[in-house]
Formats: structure tokens, sequence, C-alpha cells
């Protein structure tokens, strides 16, 4: 990353600083200087975007639990404090609850864009992975948030998350006493989720920090799936994508705030507003939506085994798909089957999502067993036989021939000279 | 040079590398499991062990859900129809074959008699957790009249015993005793 910096210290201070720790030269080298594809479109900001997100969650959550309880008991009148009594508090509990929301709307699209234009695949298969276990702890981390607030959704998804671990064979009953702490999702369980809720977000940012510096090391993909070739093909960082990202923020500020502050509770429920009782399931328990599809999974399996193995499989299929994919094309633009194929993999994640919210009866159950096939067939059987059946359509020889040709994969807004740097 | 060492005798210095190395993976063991143990059940939740219930008042046909560990347990004074409808189910229709009753051998079969409370067989007290997710099933309902769970469509019947759906095994029967004919010791 470093190595990208063409700074030279002028000041004493900057020499003298330099000498000791190099940290400016590797700020500049991977956030000013850093050599970036010059056709990046708008797919690409939601990396940016999800730095923005991660950022607004730790702030919130952090003035957050300077007014929160977390015991049985207090819980759920303390998030009712927060929301009444604590100054700007129905503010930043919004802010917090529909924040994770939107990470995880900004996380799916970036994970989207990452399968469509093949940035999983060499050389940037150990970033893929470190995304696959950042999209891992932010579900746990998710989970965990929704459980402080103690309403009835919190409990009882509580139950059935931590319930899963049970279908372990031999020592499931004893690791789901363990992660309780009791012989139920009681009191010593909503403390630790408390702790860890505050760790997990810190790890993110840790594993973050790898990610970007994993394909720092490769360079972006972009959406030719062509390695830049010359200078001609890239541009610095900054002003460019700073500028870039940062108005692709400023425009998705705007759509988190719609939601915090005229719907904020249209993506939660509505269950969680009655404090936990241990003695009541509610009559339908729904996980937060962007859990659903996986739920979805869980419950078109009729073994619990079977279903929590297909569940957790789902997403370790991620871990392996760079070797799954056969295609030596990266770019999905280039790829006229797999294209077709993509956009029906995505439709099904959408229904199974669908279904994952609906109840566990009837025509949804058979809908769900022949999604949750798909999903798995996409990974297992279409996309290793694409790479041998497809005839890929002519790969322009430079980023900077497809730019200037207006190539099929057309760029969004790359539109500064490449010649005047 | 690293053919030599490889068919030299072990030294002193090996024995110590390794001799050291070994302790310091005991005590690396040593010390991490405190910080695992301590997320076990305290000594608090292991006193909450057992409790007595009054169940008088429970008419034929009535069902009280008294707690239980945190957990709540479903205590149902069963019809005679509901005990002979379970009587005439075989063994071998069943997906659980186990009775799933702490009170009994873990390989005693899931016939009425095993599931009911020994010589008052018309009392049926079960944990009401569903075997697959934890949910708290509904009474008196479901396709076999005797418990329904919500969450992902489990049907357990009337000795709560699962049925159809995606539990693995019937409903769990707490250790129990009846202390005197109106009292019942859970625990």
């Amino acid at each position: 990353m470093a190595g990208h910096s063409q700074y030279v210290p002028q000041s004493a201070a900057a020499k003298w600083l330099e000498s000791r720790l190099p940290v400016i030269s590797l700020v500049r080298g991977s956030f000013v200087d850093f050599p970036t594809p010059k056709n990046l479109n708008y797919w690409w900001a939601f990396g940016g975007i999800l730095f923005f997100v991660l950022i607004a969650q730790l702030i919130t959550g952090i003035v957050l639990a300077m007014h929160y309880t977390p015991h049985t008991t207090l819980a759920f009148d303390s998030v009712e404090h927060i929301m009444r009594d604590v100054n700007f508090g129905w503010m930043l509990r919004y802010l917090h609850a529909n924040g994770a929301s939107m990470f995880f709307i900004a996380v799916y699209i970036h994970i989207f864009r990452g399968l469509y234009y093949g940035s999983y695949k060499a050389p940037r298969e150990i970033s893929w992975i470190l995304g696959v276990i950042i999209f891992l702890i932010m579900m746990g981390t998710g989970f965990m948030g929704y459980v402080l607030p103690w309403g009835q959704m919190s409990f009882w998804g509580a139950t059935v998350i931590t319930n899963l671990f049970s279908a372990i064979p031999l020592v499931g009953e004893q690791i789901v006493i363990w992660l309780w702490g009791g012989f139920s999702v009681d009191n010593p369980t909503l403390n630790r989720f408390f702790s860890l809720h505050y760790l997990l977000p810190f790890m993110i940012v840790g594993v973050v920090i790898l990610h970007v510096w994993a394909f720092h090391t490769t360079g972006n993909n972009n959406p030719t799936g062509v390695q830049p070739k010359t200078k001609q093909d890239t541009i610095p960082f900054h002003p460019y994508y700073t500028i870039k990202d940062l108005f692709a923020i400023v425009v998705f500020m705007i759509f988190f705030a719609w939601f915090a502050f005229y719907v904020p509770n249209f993506m939660g429920h509505p269950d969680n507003y009655i404090e936990a009782n241990p003695l009541v399931t509610p009559a339908h328990i729904v996980p937060e939506w962007y859990y659903l599809p996986f739920y979805a999974i869980l419950r078109a399996v009729p073994d619990k085994l079977g279903g929590v193995v297909a569940m957790f499989g789902a997403i370790a299929i991620l871990f392996v798909l760079p070797w799954l994919d056969t295609s030596k094309v990266r770019s999905g633009s280039y790829r006229p089957l797999f294209k077709q194929f993509f956009w029906i993999f995505a439709a099904n994640a959408v229904v199974l999502g669908y279904l994952g919210a609906m109840p566990a009866e009837g025509v949804y159950v058979i809908l769900s067993r022949i999604c949750t096939v798909y999903y798995f067939a996409h990974f297992l059987i279409i996309l290793p036989m694409l790479g041998f059946l497809e005839k890929p359509l002519p790969l322009p020889a430079s980023i900077s021939e497809a730019v200037l040709k207006g190539g099929s994969a057309k760029p969004a807004g790359a539109t500064s000279a490449p010649d005047t740097k | 040079m690293a053919n030599d060492t490889d068919q030299a005798e072990p030294t002193r210095r090996d024995f110590l590398y390794i001799a050291t190395g070994a302790m310091g993976v005991v005590g690396a063991g040593a010390l991490v499991w405190p910080f695992i143990d301590q997320m076990n059940p305290d000594a608090s939740a292991l006193a909450l062990a057992s409790i007595e219930v009054d169940i008088s008042a429970v008419e034929e046909g009535q069902s009280i859900t008294v707690k239980w560990r945190g957990k709540p347990v479903f205590i149902r004074n069963r019809t005679e129809a509901e005990v002979e409808d379970s009587k005439t189910v075989p063994i071998s229709d069943l997906p659980d074959q186990l009775a799933r009753n702490a009170n009994l051998p873990a390989d005693a079969d899931a016939s009425d008699v095993h599931r009911g409370v020994e010589g008052k067989e018309n009392w049926l007290i079960q944990v009401g957790i569903c075997t697959h997710l934890g949910c708290v099933p509904l009474g008196d309902a479901g396709d076999y009249n005797g418990w329904f769970c919500p969450c992902h469509g489990s049907h357990y019947d009337t000795a709560g015993r699962i049925r159809k759906g995606p539990a693995p095994e019937n409903l769990l029967i707490p250790p129990l005793e009846f202390v005197s004919d109106s009292m019942v010791k859970i625990g």
C-alpha cells in the first residue's frame, strides 16, 4: 500500500515522523495516491458507504450504551427511557436500529456486485474470504444487538437461534447451556450478549482493514474484469474516488435518514414492543429481514440437524466460491450465460427472503425447498459447468479501450481525463 | 548439515524444547478454562433446581403452565378420551420412539404409560419447550389434538409425542414426584 505513495516529506516535522513511523506515506499510498481503475461504476461506491455505516453504528452504539441497562428487569424500560427521556435518545436509537438494516442493504449490494463482476476470483480470493468473515461477524453482531431491547422478538429470536447449536450431535445441549449461562435464555445471556455486541464491531473494523489491505495489494477489480495494464488505466484515489464515494454516501444518507425519521419502525417488528415473556411464544416468529433467506433455508429441511447444516452451509459455500467458478473471465459483462443465471440467482435469493417471512406450512414449504435446492445448485452445478459450456464475449485489450469505445461494460461516471496524470 | 542433525540422537536441548512447549500448552489450557467456564450456569442458576406445585384445582381437560428453571412446564389433567387416543397409536408410527422421561431409563419406549405419570396416567407433566428450536408450543392445537409449535410447525399428540414436523424428540418429561395427591415436585 505504502509502495504506491509518491510522498516525499517536506517539513522537518514530517521528516522526523516519517523516519520513525511511516504513517503519512501509508495513508497517502492507500487512500490518496493509490492507483484505482478509472472505470469503477457506482456499484463500487458501496465499499465507502459500508465504511460510513460502520462508523455511524459505532458512534450511535457507544452513546446508546451510556443510557442502556443490560438486565432482564431493566433492559426493556431503559430502552423506553432512551426513547422518551434521553436528549435525542429517540433519534440515536432509530439511527442505530435502522443503521443495522442499512448496513445489510449495503453489504448485500456489495456482495452481489462482487458476484456479478467476479471480484472473488484470483488474485482476490483472500479479500473475498475476509469479506465473508465480515458478513458472518455482522450477522452475529446484528443478532445480539436485536436481543438487547428484551422484547418478545428479542427473547424468542435469541431462543431459536441459540437452539440451533443444540442440533450438534452429543455436545449440542451442553453448548447451548454454556451459551445461555443457565437453562434458558435469561439474565446471564443478556449480559454476555451486551458485552459481545460491544466487542464485535471493533473486530469488524480489524477485519475490514485486512479486507482493504488484501485488495490494495492485488489492485481493485473493475467492471471489465481486465487488470490495469498501463498508467492510462488508473487514476489516483484522491480526489477522483474520494469525491465520488462521498457523493454516493450523501445520497445513501438521504435514503437512511428517510427511514430513520419517517418510517423508523418499518423494518422492525411490533412484537418487540412487548416485553419479553418466557412463557408465551409469539404466534409467528420472524427474524430481522436480513436473515430471512437463510431462515427459509433452515426451515426448508424437514430435519433439525439437516436444516442447521443447510443454513450454515449456505454461507460457508461462499468461502469456496473462488474455486467453484471455473470461468477464466471475471466480469459478468462478458459472460452472456452467466449474466442470466446471476439474475435468476438474485431473484431466487429475494424469493427465499419472502418465503422466510411466511409461515412454515403448505405451499411455502414446497417453494422453500425448490429455492434452497436452486441456491446450492447455482454454486455447485451451474457455476462449475458454465466455465466449460459458455463462450465469453471478447474482452477489451485494456480498461482504457473499453472506456473509450464504450464497450459492453458501460462505465457510469468514470469520465476523468486519463492523460493528464 | 541438515542431514547430520536429522540422523543425530535427540539431544538434551531437543528434550528441553519439547518439555517447555508441552508445559506451555498445559499452562495455557489451565488459564483458558476459567474464561470458558465462567459462561456456564452459575451457582444462583443451579440453586433454582426444583419447585413444588399445587395441582388440586386443575380439573379434567385443563392445563396449567408453571415456570421451572426459567422454562415453562405444562401440567395437564388429560381426559379419558385423550389417554385412550394416545394408547391406540402403535410405537412404530412415532418419529421418536423413546419416552424422553427423566424418571425412566433412557431406553424406555414412548408408549403412553411411559409418558403419563406412573399410576396417575391422566397427568401429563412435560417441559413446554419444543425440541426443535425452543419455542413454547400452543396447547389444544395441531393435527393430533395435542400441542402445536407455531414457529416451525411441529405437531405433538395428546401424550406430547412428536408426530409431524421438524422437531426430533418428544416433549421432555422432567424429573418429578408426587409429594401428596395434590402436590407435585418438579426437579
